[in-house]
């Protein structure tokens, strides 16, 4: 490890809670380092009460998810080459969340959405041994598989303008599992995510801005999804499906 | 937003879109044929059609900002679910009075 400022980071780290403040570190710059390991280098080496969360280490999790330089991101699949501004990074917990401390955020409020939203499956009335036929190229299917992989971490929702503006807005994540729920043609009351998502708090509060899609670290599109929903919630509300 | 006031808003601007085509169509052919206001409003006045064009504008437009407003109103002043909805229809009110005094202006009453 070199000492030269040419290999050193200059790190600020939010600590505290919500009325907290940023504080310096200085970290020796490595090839290949992510901002997560700049952040376990601080905890190990610095600063050994600083909390954070992480457990893959590999993108799969979604524990790891914080704001860095301004913008939400996974940390252990985030370069700092690809983040840093001059050799300066600036790490804060997640927007839109309560801050437990430091660089831990409150997901409750977040996972509770996915509820609200009936981003889960309800079996329907079927024997328990048959088993469905679903072929890959329906449609549902498809629309389903393209919303599947959403790894639960925060980011979008972090990102999202509405969600910052009015703290009922389901959000993207959750909004993008329900329309998954929805497509899902095994589910015994797929009506009932669309009248979930419905509501004074649902999908059509999204203003289409796709910052979700943007940041989302696995590529999904909640947007799109969110768009479905739209559709689909129009089309069952003319038809008088959502208030029977 | 409920998906009746989302029809509401997808559906004004959908029945806005010929009606502001035809307006500025009808407009730059006027002006460009040198025609003065008078000898507009001498065509509009005791036309039933161009009333009636005008007013179901007039409609659109309203009903389609307020629910706009209303949005606004809640996400960007704070203002709760419930004021917000009456401040956005307030607001339709208000660009009902404005256009339909323009309305009856054209028709001539
Ligand atoms: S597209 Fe919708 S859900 Fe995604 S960030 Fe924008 S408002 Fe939020
Ligand atoms: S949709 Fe993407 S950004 Fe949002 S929680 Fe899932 S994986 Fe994270
Ligand atoms: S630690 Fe698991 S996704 Fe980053």
């Amino acid at each position: 490890m070199s000492s030269s400022p040419d290999n050193l980071l200059q790190v600020k780290i939010w600590r505290g809670c919500a009325d907290g403040a940023y504080e310096d570190y200085v970290v020796p710059q490595q090839d290949n380092q992510t901002v997560l390991d700049v952040v376990t280098y601080i905890q190990r080496n610095l600063d050994a009460a600083l909390a954070y969360r992480f457990a893959c280490r590999v993108g799969v999790c979604g524990s790891c998810a914080m704001t860095v330089n301004g913008r939400p991101r996974w940390t252990c699949r985030t370069h700092v080459s690809r983040v840093a501004k001059n050799g300066m990074l600036e790490i804060a917990p997640l927007q839109n969340l309560p801050v437990i401390r430091d660089l831990v955020t409150d997901m409750t409020p977040f996972f509770e959405k996915w509820q609200e939203a009936r981003g889960r499956f309800v079996p329907g009335e079927g024997p328990k041994d048959t088993l469905a036929r679903v072929p890959p190229e329906q449609k549902e299917r498809a629309a389903a598989s393209a919303a599947i992989e959403c790894i639960n971490c925060g980011v979008c929702y972090s990102a999202c303008d509405v969600v910052a503006w009015r703290d009922d807005y389901l959000g993207p994540a959750a909004l993008n599992r329900a329309w998954a729920a929805y497509n899902d043609v095994r589910d015994g009351d797929r009506v009932g995510v669309l009248k979930a998502v419905s509501t004074g708090t649902g999908c059509n509060n999204c203003h289409t801005h796709q910052s979700c899609a943007e940041h989302c670290p696995v590529a999904l599109n909640p947007t799109f999804s969110i768009a479905g929903l739209k559709r689909a919630t129009l089309k069952a509300s003319v038809k008088g499906e959502l208030s029977k | 937003m409920t998906p009746r006031l989302y029809l509401l808003q997808r559906g004004t601007a959908f029945v806005m879109v010929p009606l502001v085509i035809t307006h500025l169509v009808v407009i730059m052919i006027a002006v460009h044929g040198g025609l003065s206001a008078e000898e507009i409003l001498a065509r509009t006045r005791g036309s039933a059609a161009w009333a009636i064009f005008y007013s179901v504008f007039v409609f659109a437009a309203s009903i389609h900002a307020g629910i706009g407003m209303q949005a606004i109103a809640h996400e960007w002043f704070g203002l709760g679910q419930r004021a917000a909805a009456i401040a956005g229809h307030i607001f339709i009110l208000f660009l009902l009075s404005l256009g339909l005094r323009a309305v009856f202006g054209v028709y001539g009453l």
